[in-house]
């Protein structure tokens, strides 16, 4: 479904200096597979979503969805941030059919498929609310509904939770696994948490820093349907340990050359 | 897991306590500020060409009372058209400022050139310009008003959240659907917070012309009745012009309040 091909991203920053943030990235996920992408802060996740979702372009290598280059910004991709970033003078219903509206493609069952949406993530009752009597939480949901309405088969989510308390973190996580399974599609999450990008995913992208690169990729063999109950079951167990060890492992020998 | 499905109870009303602490403490306070001021004047006898006592203001304001009616409706006339007109200007300056630097760049030595002249210097000049009549009283009104109007309007066109301009991006919606549905709405507590400066500086500028070149108003009866030591009268015109400036400013507040409800309540400090 979507191929990336030796992805390599450079940007120049604002003192001229060149600052490599992806190099040679390549990756393939699979239709309806749920990948997550874990790694520190500067590993240009962010950015590897940004070239999926076409906001931004490869330096060299390529990018492309079901065989073809992305060039620019495809309807059939949906996106959800870190922050809400709902429209405040927009009731829910709307701004769930915000993305239809830009687009101009409202038509009569827009509505109804927004509504039946807001009931998917347990916001019935909800459509004529102002997102500012929404708890944080439910103001994410919406940004989920409004990443969905448009039915895109790629779902791209940057940090979606990282705003959100702990509780309402794990509560957010298998909410998006049910919603998920109602609803397949290709997800590519990008996470700090490791226990949530192991509860998610089919497999787990760990990248490492400066420049951004794909440490490993790991295979989450837990079955599904999953929940926090599971996590002491030793499919999960191995991939945490692995993905910690990936991650901190990097960063002490990178911290015992620095002394050296 | 479903959070509580029902929709959350009706906010309740705003509390009666805060009207009485949005009207009618004002209210008293004024009052008690003119009965201090009638009390200071009769104590002390103060000369009423100096400072007239409020009951004195009354009586001889209310004596030419078609005058001081004519004059302010003269006044309001230049205001509104000023403000008007600063409303039509800013809006589409603001735009162009934030479409692009270079623009940004070709304008911006003429706004901050519009507002370092001195206005009152400006005056005359444009009196001799454009005749005697309104128009240079609007131009003058004009160009005290709509520079903080262009300049909050111009951040709230910049405050959109960067998420929300890539989310248009990736909705492939074109730069006109991003101004209209996006920028724009965002815009709207800063375009109030600028409009309530720049109906409070309308007046100001419409005065400030009226000095220079009128034949009525609030300004002009300023200037006339000071010249024949009418005080009272004077003090009458400035009352009125005080009470024109808060009936404004309170009609835009509410405006934003009936038009914009999300607007007002998170407008933001700028300024």
């Amino acid at each position: 479904m979507i191929v990336l091909d030796r992805v390599t991203r450079v940007f120049n920053s604002r003192d001229g200096d060149q600052i490599v943030a992806l190099r040679d990235v390549s990756l393939e996920i699979a239709a309806n597979e749920f990948v997550t992408l874990v790694g520190p802060s500067g590993c240009g996740k962010s950015t590897l979503l940004r070239i999926v979702a076409g906001l931004a372009l490869p330096t060299t290598g390529e990018a492309a969805i079901a065989g073809a280059p992305i060039r620019e910004p495809r309807p059939e991709t949906g996106i959800v941030f870190q922050a809400p970033t709902l429209l405040p003078w927009a009731s829910v219903l709307d701004n769930v059919l915000f993305p239809l509206r830009m687009m101009h493609r409202m038509d009569s069952g827009s509505a109804d498929k927004a509504t039946a949406l807001l009931k998917l993530v347990g916001l019935a009752g909800f459509e004529k609310k102002s997102p500012r009597e929404l708890s944080g939480g439910m103001q994410q949901r919406v940004a989920i509904c409004r990443a969905l309405v448009h039915e895109p088969d790629i779902l791209l989510m940057d940090e979606p939770f990282g705003a959100l308390d702990a509780l309402t973190r794990e509560e957010m996580t298998l909410e998006l696994l049910r919603i998920w399974s109602e609803r397949p599609k290709t997800v590519l999450f990008v996470t700090h948490s490791i226990t949530e990008a192991v509860m998610l995913a089919d497999r787990v992208v760990v990248m490492s820093p400066r420049p951004g690169r794909v440490a490993e990729i790991v295979d989450v063999g837990a079955p599904r349907p999953r929940s926090f109950d599971n996590e002491a079951d030793p499919a999960f167990h191995e991939a945490t340990q692995r993905i910690r060890q990936l991650i901190f492992g990097q960063k002490h020998a990178s911290s015992s050359r620095a002394s050296s | 897991m479903p959070v509580q499905a029902a929709p959350l109870p009706e906010k309740p009303r705003k509390r009666p306590s805060a009207a009485v602490h949005e009207v009618v403490v004002p209210l008293l306070v004024t009052l008690a500020a003119f009965l201090v001021w009638e009390i200071i004047c009769r104590l002390f006898k103060v000369p009423e060409f100096l400072v007239p006592a409020p009951s004195r203001i009354w009586v001889d304001t209310i004596a030419i009372a078609p005058t001081v009616l004519a004059d302010t409706a003269a006044t309001l006339k230049t205001v509104m058209l000023g403000f008007l007109v600063s409303i039509i200007i800013s809006l589409p300056l603001a735009v162009m400022l934030t479409a692009s630097p270079t623009i940004a760049g070709a304008l911006y030595p003429f706004l901050v050139w519009t507002q370092s002249i001195p206005k009152v210097a400006l005056a005359p000049i444009l009196v001799v310009v454009m005749g005697s009549n309104e128009l240079p009283r609007v131009v003058i009104t004009v160009l005290v008003a709509f520079f903080p109007l262009v300049i909050s309007s111009a951040t709230g066109l910049m405050s959109v959240p960067p998420e929300l301009i890539e989310l248009s991006r990736a909705c492939r919606a074109s730069k006109w659907s991003e101004l209209w549905r996006i920028r724009l709405p965002y815009a709207i507590p800063y375009i109030f917070s600028g409009l309530k400066v720049a109906i409070s500086l309308a007046v100001v500028g419409a005065v400030v012309a009226e000095f220079v070149n009128a034949d009525a108003g609030l300004g002009f009866l300023i200037a006339t009745s000071t010249a024949f030591f009418k005080v009272p009268v004077a003090f009458g015109a400035l009352i009125v012009l005080s009470v024109m400036g808060v009936v404004l400013f309170q009609l835009v507040v509410i405006a934003e309040r009936i038009f914009f409800p999300w607007s007002s309540g998170n407008t933001p400090v700028t300024s």
